[in-house]
C-alpha cells in the first residue's frame, strides 16, 4: 500500500473530513492505487528543470487603488446558514 | 442562429420554444439541473454549466454542499452574455466540482448521451454537451480543467473549445484547479463557437490572470488549408487504449487535411503523453484541496450542525461532498504535506515545464497538432464508475496540452459503432483563430450530421 490507513486518517483530519470506517477502508485502497500511478513522475531526473506554477508569464498585475461600491451587508449575508446581526454565526470554537 | 438575425423569431420566442423542448425531452437525458422561465434578452438563448455564477439563479457546481446557493452577483462571462442579449435557458448538469469524465459524479444524478441513453455524455461538462447535441440549447458554456469541454464535446458529437489559459475570465466561476480552469464554448458548428468565444473572451479587471487578446476573433470563412502545417504527434495517436474505430476516423481526417492543402508530418511529444496524466493528478488535486477548503458550512451552502465549529466543518464536508472531491482533496493534501511535497507536487511542477517545452519544440515545425480527443467513443453508464484510475484515463489525450496552457478544439469527425468520434486540434497559445480556420475547413469537408441518429 502506497498510503496507510493512519495516513488517510491524518490527511482527512487536515482536510476537515469526517470519514466513516467504510470510507476509510475504501479510500485507503483507492488512494494507494492512484498514488502508485502518479509516483511515475519520480522516474524523471529533473533537478535542472525549473518548476512551472502557472502557464502564462504574468508578473505583478497592478490596478489603480480606487474605491468602488461593494456588496451591501444583507446581500453578502444572503446565503448564510445562520447570522447574528452583521456577522456569520457558527457554533462555539 | 439565422432566424434571430433575420428577425423571423425573437429571443423570447426561441427561449420559450427551447423550454418546451426541455420539458418534453430532458426527462430521459437530465442535461439540465434547472431552467430559467423568463427570457432576459432578445438574442440567441444559452445554457451555462452549473459552476458559472448567474445572479439570482441557483448555482451548485453539481454538489450537494452548494444546494440552495443563489449568487448575488454575475460571473464576468454571465455578465458578458447578458450584455450581448443572450437569455439564459438554464444551468446544466456536471460532475461535482468539475471532477470527472462522465457526469456520473454529479450530486444530482447522471446525464445521459443523446446518441445512446445507455451511455455517458462525457464530462465534466456533460450536461452542456448533451443539451447542445439533443437540440435542447443552441449553444452553451462549459469549463475545461483536464479535458472537461473537449472530451464531452467529442462523446456527444459537437464542437468544443478549450481556450488559451487567461483569455476568458474566471471571475464568478466555482474554482477547481485555478492554474488550469478555463471556460469554453460548446456549439454545433465551429463558426458558432468563434461567435460565442468572441462574446466571452478578453481581459477582465476582476481576474488578474486574464490578458488582452493579441488579435480580434475572426469568424472563419475559408474552406482550404493551404499553407497550414499539421503535425501528428506519434504518442497522442498511438496511445494504448485508442479504439480502432476512433483511430480510423481520425486517420481519415488527417488524410483530409492533406486533400485540403495542408502539409502533414509526424512529430513527437514523448514525455508529455507518458507523464502528463500523473502530472495532472498531482497538480489539479493539490490546487483543489486548497480551493475546496472554503466549503465549511460557515458562510453559504449546506450546514450540518455540530457541538463545536470543528465538528460542524467536518460533518458538513462529509455530508455535502461526494466521493470524487473527497478523494482529490485528500490526494492533494497528501501531495502538499510535509515530507512529500518535493517528491510529488514539486516534481509535478517540473514535469509541467517539460511538457510546455516539448509542445513549444513541436510548434517550431508545425502550426497545429492533431489527435483523437478521447481514446474511446461514449462508454456505458457504470462501466468506469467504481474504478477512479480507469476513469482518469479518459483524459489522457486532452491533459498534456492543458498542462501547457494551450488552446484545443474538438470537432466531430465521424462515427464509430454509430457513436461520434472527436478530432482534437491543438495550437500555440493565442492561436484560436487558426484553430477555428482549420476546424471550419475540416467541418465543411467532413459534413458531419450532428443530429443523433435516434432523434432524426
Amino acid at each position: 500500500m502506497a498510503i496507510t490507513r493512519d495516513e488517510v486518517l491524518h490527511v482527512a483530519r487536515l482536510a476537515r473530513l469526517e470519514l466513516t470506517d467504510d470510507e476509510i477502508d475504501k479510500f485507503t485502497e483507492q488512494l494507494s492505487a492512484i498514488l502508485e500511478a502518479v509516483a511515475k513522475v519520480s522516474e524523471l531526473d529533473l533537478s535542472e528543470v525549473e518548476p512551472t506554477a502557472h502557464p502564462l508569464d504574468l508578473v505583478n498585475v497592478w490596478a489603480e487603488d480606487e474605491p468602488r461600491p461593494s456588496l451591501p451587508l444583507d446581500e453578502a449575508l444572503a446565503n448564510a446558514p445562520d447570522r447574528h446581526g452583521g456577522f456569520f454565526k457558527v457554533p462555539p470554537a | 442562429m439565422g432566424v434571430v438575425e433575420r428577425g423571423e423569431a425573437s429571443g423570447a420566442d426561441l427561449h420559450a420554444a427551447y423550454l418546451d423542448a426541455i420539458r418534453e425531452r430532458d426527462g430521459e437525458l437530465h442535461s439540465y439541473l434547472r431552467t430559467v422561465d423568463e427570457a432576459d434578452g432578445a438574442g440567441v438563448p444559452i445554457a451555462f454549466k452549473d459552476l458559472i455564477s448567474s445572479k439570482g439563479v441557483e448555482t451548485t457546481a453539481g454538489s450537494k454542499i452548494l444546494s440552495g446557493y443563489v449568487p448575488v452577483f454575475d460571473s464576468t462571462v454571465a455578465a458578458r452574455c447578458r450584455e450581448a442579449g443572450l437569455p439564459l435557458l438554464g444551468k446544466t448538469n456536471m460532475d461535482e466540482f468539475a471532477m470527472g469524465s462522465s457526469t456520473e459524479n454529479s450530486g444530482f444524478g447522471p446525464t445521459r448521451n443523446p446518441w445512446d441513453p445507455e451511455r455517458v455524455p462525457g464530462g465534466s461538462s456533460g450536461g452542456s454537451a448533451a443539451a447542445v447535441a439533443a437540440g435542447l440549447a443552441p449553444w452553451a458554456l462549459g469549463s475545461d480543467t483536464g479535458g472537461s469541454v473537449k472530451q464531452p464535446a467529442s462523446l456527444c458529437g459537437i464542437v468544443g473549445l478549450r481556450p488559451t489559459y487567461g483569455t476568458v475570465s474566471r471571475y464568478g466561476i466555482v474554482a477547481f484547479a485555478s492554474s488550469l480552469d478555463q471556460i469554453g464554448p460548446m456549439t454545433k458548428t465551429v463558426r458558432d463557437n468563434a461567435l460565442l468565444y468572441r462574446i466571452v473572451a478578453g481581459r477582465d479587471p476582476c481576474d488578474t490572470t486574464t490578458v488582452d487578446l493579441p488579435e480580434p476573433v475572426e469568424i472563419p470563412e475559408r474552406e482550404d488549408l493551404n499553407g497550414v502545417r499539421v503535425g501528428v504527434p506519434r504518442e497522442l495517436n498511438e496511445a494504448e487504449g485508442i479504439e480502432p474505430g476512433v483511430k480510423g476516423a481520425v486517420d481519415r481526417t488527417i488524410e483530409l487535411c492533406r486533400e485540403l492543402g495542408a502539409e502533414v508530418g509526424e512529430t513527437s511529444l514523448p514525455r508529455s503523453v507518458e507523464y502528463g496524466l500523473a502530472c495532472y493528478y498531482l497538480v489539479a488535486p493539490a490546487e483543489a484541496s486548497s480551493n475546496l477548503a472554503r466549503y465549511d458550512g460557515a458562510r453559504y451552502g449546506l450546514r450540518v450542525d455540530g457541538a463545536n465549529v470543528r465538528e460542524m466543518y467536518e460533518k458538513t464536508r462529509d455530508a455535502g461532498l461526494g466521493d470524487e472531491p473527497k478523494r482529490r482533496i485528500m490526494l492533494g493534501a497528501y501531495a502538499l504535506s510535509a515530507g512529500y511535497y518535493d517528491a510529488y507536487y514539486g516534481q509535478a511542477q517540473r514535469v509541467r515545464t517539460v511538457i510546455a517545452q516539448e509542445h513549444a519544440a513541436a510548434f517550431e515545425q508545425f502550426h497545429v497538432l492533431v489527435s483523437p480527443t478521447s481514446p474511446t467513443v461514449a462508454f456505458k453508464l457504470g462501466e468506469k464508475a467504481e474504478n477512479p484510475l480507469a476513469m482518469y484515463l479518459s483524459d489522457v489525450l486532452t491533459i498534456p496540452s492543458n498542462m501547457a496552457g494551450l488552446p484545443g478544439l474538438s470537432i466531430p469527425c465521424g462515427l464509430s459503432d454509430r457513436l461520434p468520434v472527436g478530432f482534437q486540434l491543438i495550437g500555440p497559445q493565442f492561436s484560436e483563430n487558426l484553430l477555428f480556420r482549420t476546424g471550419h475547413a475540416l467541418e465543411r469537408a467532413i459534413g458531419f450530421d450532428f443530429v443523433p441518429g435516434r432523434l432524426q
